[in-house]
């Protein structure tokens, strides 16, 4: 099957400064796939690449196997819904879904029409008058009105409120479970990214620091605590993530593609994806930077 | 018809919580064989969960042998949990409570209690398997 995304050392560089660096990625078809990452660390560049509204610098990339906008069949293929959830403020409900069946060869207007329904939004209201989730509503309903293979949406619940958010995202689960299409959507919120994606992308610093399954991912992953080691001594088999130390105890997360084995004195538990991702941001962080703890500390 | 909820605090993985509380249903009569599972479609929604969660929960039902699905309508309960153990609870929740009573009687709080049953229930399973 191909990939709904395919990146070989992609690259992005903004006037000299990287914003995406040696990106390489096979993303199978079938997954919600979570893009996370800080602000800055490369997240709507690479969704801008896939879009094709950047070129890239260096290397290449495939969308649903061609050169993303290659021409106006691939446009056809993918949705894409921007930060902001763009819709037109002087223009109705109604006008919204007649432009999306002019703009898109394969428009599904009974489709449109029933999510509208569904969601009880009056045809004839102006989109400056809704409310910020019956926009993104509004905007997601457009995006899948054209029937795409692969749905992008870059933060589409950031600017959400808590009920607004939950209810975008039931939508879109439930749209997932009905038709055969793949979502790769961008999110600092892991707690969202929880439910709903079941492939992880962690991006830090402009690197893709890990990606694939959540639960290939989950079960690769390992918490463990113990005695107090010297840092330098790890455990045969497991590549440490992240490790911290207390004069009496030592809990390292580590990645082990095979087996633990470890003396008796280690206690081994299962890490949860909240702690996978910010170990692997921390990883990428480096030596502590007080601003970036802070955005950490927001994230969870 | 039963309607699943889901604990994120708990640690325990989304999949694997909908498998313990069909199971759970089981165990308490709220549904019996022939009942309809709630649809893939309802609970990715209800709950704004992937859609592959469910699948993957109902997967491991059917290879259980408790549910299986039916293409084009939906999934359905074929096994029981009871296996006519419901009359043996009321005698050892008797028990239970007689025990819960003495661990109290000798000075322990809930939280031993409960550390106390977890670890004497694990070294049991363990040495069940060994």
């Amino acid at each position: 099957m191909t990939a709904v995304i395919a990146a070989e050392g992609l690259g992005k560089r903004y006037r000299g400064k990287w914003a995406l660096t040696d990106c390489t990625l096979s993303i199978p078809a079938g997954h919600v796939v979570g893009l996370v990452g800080l602000n800055g660390a490369g997240k709507t560049t690479l969704l801008n690449l896939a879009t094709g509204m950047l070129a890239p610098t260096t290397g290449t990339i495939e969308v649903l196997g061609e050169r993303p906008a290659a021409g106006p069949a691939q446009l056809a293929r993918v949705g894409y819904l921007s930060q902001d959830a763009p819709v037109y403020a002087g223009l109705s409900v109604g006008d919204h879904l007649e432009l999306g069946a002019h703009l898109n060869p394969g428009w599904d207007a009974a489709l449109a029409r029933d999510r509208i329904d569904q969601l009880d939004l009056d045809p004839r209201r102006k989109a400056g008058k809704l409310s910020g989730g019956q926009r993104a509503q509004l905007a997601l309903t457009l995006a899948l009105g054209k029937r795409p293979e692969l749905l992008i949406l870059d933060e589409p619940v950031a600017s959400l409120d808590p009920l607004a958010r939950r209810e975008f995202l039931q939508d879109l689960m439930g749209t997932v479970a009905e038709q055969e299409v793949s979502v790769v959507l961008s999110s600092h919120l892991i707690s969202d990214l929880e439910r709903v994606c079941d492939y992880l992308i962690v991006l830090a610093d402009s690197r893709v620091r890990i990606a694939g399954p959540v639960d290939e991912l989950l079960s690769a992953h390992h918490l463990l605590s113990g005695p107090r080691r010297d840092p330098d001594t790890r455990p045969a088999g497991c590549q440490v993530i992240s490790a911290s130390h207390t004069d009496r105890q030592s809990t390292l997360l580590v990645r082990a593609d095979g087996p633990v084995v470890l003396d008796p004195a280690w206690t081994v538990s299962e890490v949860r994806l909240e702690d996978l991702v910010l170990a692997y941001m921390k990883q990428a962080a480096g030596r502590s930077d007080r601003n970036r703890n802070r955005h950490l500390e927001a994230l969870t | 018809m039963i309607e699943f909820h889901l604990d994120y605090r708990s640690g325990v993985a989304p999949y694997m919580q909908l498998i313990h509380q069909v199971r759970q249903a089981l165990r308490l009569g709220l549904l019996r064989k022939g009942d309809q599972l709630p649809k893939v479609k309802d609970v990715a929604a209800g709950l704004a969960i992937n859609p592959n969660t469910v699948l993957k929960a109902y997967r491991e039902l059917e290879y259980e042998g408790l549910a299986a699905a039916r293409p084009g309508i939906g999934t359905f309960v074929t096994g029981t949990l009871d296996g006519g153990s419901l009359a043996a609870h009321q005698p050892l929740r008797r028990e239970l409570l007689r025990w819960l009573g003495k661990a109290r009687r000798a000075g322990l709080d809930d939280e031993s209690i409960e550390a106390l049953f977890v670890s004497t229930f694990r070294s049991a399973s363990e040495e069940d398997i060994a």
